[in-house]
């Protein structure tokens, strides 16, 4: 029995130390946000959260995490633990960033990760982060704005700064209520 | 949709799906929950196959094009509500399964718009015009004193209303008026078409919710992976699957059937490994032992190969357009120019490898599958079961999004193979392909050469003119003796030269093939478009002028092109040229917009140039504008715009996400995209050996819509062809290298 915790929730796998996280929680949790794009950490398109940091999780064999917490796109959440309203998740509805949508939850983890360890990254810091992230339909121009649009608005949010503040800075605070179907 | 037929007695919650027990895709579309169980809870009347109204007025719209990143699922069903007028904020969307009754359903070609834009906005037309007659009815006025507006029907006179939700159970008992002659809106007053609405799957994918093909789970269900001939038309000697079955997890090895060229798009046979879970099945695979048969492409060498295709170019061809008579002329060495382009093999390699899933029993089978043409992969399957024309509805065949497709997902290779297994191991089974069964195994561009030659008149133009090209025809497939492309792919940026030239003669060669050939992003656009775009940039070198100036001089005079006039049979893409004119003043008007944007003749430090290109392509008009430096042999893409005229934009936001996204795919293509075959076997497995655009290498994206009534093109595919001579030709003025091979990487580091 390998046991994780898995979005703040406790789990248990009886499968094959070797298997590479990303099958374990694909095949065995049926969490299947979390992508196969090239099985050898070469696209991004698996990443999740060890600990806070982006791995690729389809080279990563379950016995290597466990113990430890784990977190895929199904429980990325604000400060507040809301689901699917983390900074980098709002901004990417804001940018309409997915076309086909397949690689997003990896480049969403992958850009989670860097703005937790680097809150308000320069461009050079979001390119050398995210490079590891392959994107075929070529979002790559919106994963940039999105992301630092997610940066500045961290920051503001992080500085408990009125709405009023967040609107004069210019950051455009989405709303998801008022769009359509 | 000449007949959209009143089905109201036929539940249509169970024809898209919604009731349905296992996995529905309906049931992960974007719906809030409330609204979904209040429209699955209430009655629904299905207006046509494609409009239902719940009796709370929630709308139900069917997507019957599928869906690969291009928007589709939005773009669709914006159209049929705004004919409808239908409150957008009520509007749920369903995916179409596989069924002759909604028409075409191959989305390929950029064809879902440009072909069907009228029969799309007759689909809400029509139960618009129902349901302002169901309240006429009502209120016993008449029929021209009514009116639809915004989910409601209006008296006008009165001001009354009657909610859609309210009318819909008495449009059902209404003969639906003939849609060819029903009225639809001018475009002045669309509210919807044109206007960025909310992306149908966007909260979806934010959120890790949306499915695709490689995402489905049903109970009992097993994983296959399948090792399969190295090389096309090879075949399985033998194997042995004994250490493979000790592997734990896995459950059965099992052969497929033997295949032969003409290889069609079956399966190309080999051995699959099935498992309870995917990483048994790839263990259990790596210990397969496997002899196979290689047969005669084992002889293909693409390096070779690509310079035998050089040379032939170089001999006289085929004649494909002919006028005037370039042969007899004397040319003058100084002002004539010729030159040859060579494009590889080049893959796809969308984010999502193929996958299906596959239920058999008997002669029942249930498919879900991300397909580019659910009907075709229908018949494909019902072919492999020997089901006839009449059983093919024993076949349910489930649409999911596709994590990317450029064409790759045209083919139904991978569905047959999961229904091969599925009918084998009668259990269901995935077959999931990996990285390298995707790179290794698809249907690739072909690989080619195009010649061009021109001599200049000392008016900044050309008076004689040869285009040659030379690649393997995707006809292949199907026919073995296939050597020529069709006049189809022939009409892709070849036949349909749009210069005024007084001497022309535009001729194929005849080629074998190796490989699989197949449709990407663009097709033949790719090659044809390179060879253009770089010549035109390589006679205005050699005239000393603008390359802006040599576009505008060659097209000449403001006119509609009419290719069949040298001889050549020009399919424009399957639209009518009334229609959709090969227009000279819209090329020139976009090449001034894309030159004046990016400014393309400003000074620049040395080593910085720009280039542009333009390819009027699948009914749209694209033109592109690089600018590169290129210092110590290495190549930085700096800017990129492109013009778009793909007449009324629907969803704009989307148009401006394919061009950014046609930037990437021509920068990949232009840049590094190179598939190579030695002994018949591809050489490339994944991301390292064939690299694909990364965010490292992408500049500044600029895209200029213009803003047209004319008659909708094309968007998926046209933005591609202009941006790799784009690309070359900046390089050009920024080093003076000419790149006529693709890809760069093989002269700069990029």
């Amino acid at each position: 029995m390998i046991k994780i915790t898995l979005n703040n929730k406790p789990v248990e796998l009886d499968v094959d130390p070797q298997m590479p996280l990303l099958y374990a929680l694909r095949d065995e949790l049926k969490l299947t946000g979390t992508k196969f794009g090239c099985g050898a950490g070469q696209c991004g398109a698996c990443t999740v959260h060890l600990n806070g940091t982006a791995i690729r999780s389809c080279i990563t064999p379950i016995s290597a995490v466990a113990e430890q917490a784990i977190t895929t796109i199904e429980g990325l959440a604000d400060n507040n633990g809301k689901l699917g309203e983390s900074a980098v998740q709002v901004a990417w509805r804001e940018f309409k960033v997915p076309q086909c949508g397949y690689c997003q939850s990896g480049q969403m983890m992958s850009a989670a990760a860097l703005l937790k360890a680097t809150p308000q990254p320069t461009d050079k810091q979001i390119i050398e982060h995210m490079q590891g992230n392959i994107c075929r339909c070529g979002t790559y121009q919106r994963i940039k704005a999105a992301i630092k649009s997610a940066a500045a608005h961290s920051s503001n949010s992080d500085l408990s700064a009125s709405h009023s503040t967040a609107n004069k800075s210019g950051v455009e605070i989405f709303d998801a209520s008022k769009q359509g179907a | 949709m000449n007949a959209i037929e009143n089905v109201s007695r036929r539940g249509f919650l169970k024809v898209a799906g919604i009731s349905s027990g296992t996995f529905v895709l309906g049931m992960n579309l974007p719906i809030a929950s409330a609204q979904a169980k209040s429209s699955a809870a209430g009655l629904s009347h299905e207006l046509n196959f494609f409009v239902s109204i719940a009796s709370d007025s929630m709308v139900t719209l069917v997507c019957h094009r599928s869906e690969m990143g291009q928007g589709i699922r939005t773009s669709v069903p914006q159209i049929i509500a705004e004919e409808l007028e239908a409150d957008w904020l009520k509007v749920n969307v369903v995916q179409a399964k596989a069924d002759a009754k909604y028409g075409s359903q191959g989305t390929a070609g950029s064809a879902s718009i440009r072909s069907h834009f009228t029969s799309i906005r007759q689909i809400g037309a029509v139960a618009r015009d129902m349901l302002e007659q169901a309240a006429a009815n009502i209120w016993q006025v008449q029929r021209n004193s009514v009116k639809a507006e915004n989910h409601y029907v209006v008296h006008t006179a009165t001001g009354e209303k009657i909610s859609f939700g309210e009318l819909a159970s008495h449009a059902t008992k209404l003969t639906p008026p003939d849609s060819t002659t029903v009225k639809l809106k001018s475009s002045a007053n669309f509210s919807l078409i044109g206007k960025d609405v909310k992306l149908v799957d966007l909260d979806n994918i934010v959120a890790g919710k949306a499915q695709y093909a490689q995402d489905i789970q049903l109970d009992n269900m097993l994983i296959a992976t399948i090792v399969r001939p190295p090389v096309v038309g090879g075949n399985l000697v033998s194997f042995d699957a004994s250490d493979a079955l000790k592997v734990k997890g896995v459950v059965d090895v099992i052969a497929l059937k033997p295949r032969s060229i003409p290889v069609t798009t079956n399966p190309l046979s080999g051995v699959a490994v099935l498992a309870n879970n995917t990483w048994a099945a790839i263990e259990g695979r790596k210990k397969l032992k496997i002899k196979w048969q290689d047969g005669e492409k084992a002889s293909h060498n693409s390096s070779k190969f690509i310079k035998q295709l050089a040379k032939q170019v170089n001999q006289q061809g085929e004649t494909v357009a002919k006028k005037g008579d370039i042969y007899s002329h004397k040319y003058h060495d100084k002002n004539t120019i010729e030159a040859t382009y060579t494009v590889p093999y080049i893959h796809h390699a969308p984010m999502e490898t193929p996958a299906a899933t596959a239920i058999v029993k008997g002669k029942k089978c249930t498919i879900w599958a991300g397909t580019q043409n659910p009907q075709w992969a229908k018949s494909n399957v019902a072919k492999e079961l020997g089901l006839g024309k009449e059983e093919q509805d024993n076949i349910e065949l489930n649409v999911t999004l596709m994590g990317g497709a450029f064409g790759r997902k045209s083919k139904a290779d991978f569905i047959i193979e999961a229904v091969e297994l599925a009918r084998a191991s009668k259990r269901p089974v995935k077959v999931i392909w990996s990285r390298e069964d995707d790179i290794q195994h698809g249907f690739y561009h072909s690989i080619s050469a195009n010649y061009c030659k021109a001599e200049l008149n000392g008016k900044g133009s050309a008076d004689y003119w040869v285009s040659r090209n030379a690649y393997p025809p995707i006809g292949w497939l199907w026919n073995p003796e296939a050597k020529m492309p069709s006049d189809d792919q022939l009409a892709l940026g070849f036949g349909d030269i749009p210069f005024a030239l007084n001497n022309l003669s535009i001729e194929k060669h005849a080629v074998d093939s190796f490989v699989r050939p197949g449709w990407v992003r663009s097709v033949a656009c790719i090659n044809n478009g390179f060879a253009l775009g770089s010549f035109v940039d390589e006679l205005a070198v050699k005239a000393k002028l603008p390359t802006r100036q040599m576009w505008l001089n060659l097209l000449g005079d403001d006119r509609h092109v009419d290719p069949n006039k040298n001889g050549f049979k020009y399919s424009n893409y399957n639209l009518a040229l009334t229609d959709h004119p090969v227009d000279t003043k819209r090329m020139k008007d976009l090449i001034n917009l894309i030159s004046d944007k990016a400014e393309v003749e400003q000074e620049l430090p040395e080593n910085q140039g720009w280039g542009i290109s333009f390819l009027r392509s699948f009914g749209s008009f694209v033109a592109a504008a690089t600018k590169v430096e290129v210092v110590n042999n290495k190549v930085t893409v700096l800017e990129m715009h492109t013009a778009v005229d793909c007449g009324i934009v629907v969803t704009p936001d989307r148009v401006k996400a394919q061009m950014e996204g046609a930037m990437i795919f021509g920068l990949s293509i232009a840049l590094m995209g190179e598939i190579t075959v030695e002994e018949g076997k591809v050489q490339q497995s994944n991301f390292h050996d064939y690299p694909v655009t990364r965010m490292n290498q992408v500049p500044e994206l600029h895209v200029h819509i213009v803003e047209s009534d004319a008659p909708p093109g094309g968007i998926g595919e046209p933005g591609v062809p202009p941006v790799a001579p784009s690309i070359t030709n900046a390089i050009y003025h920024a080093s003076k290298t000419r790149i006529r091979d693709l890809p760069v990487n093989k002269v700069f580091a990029v």
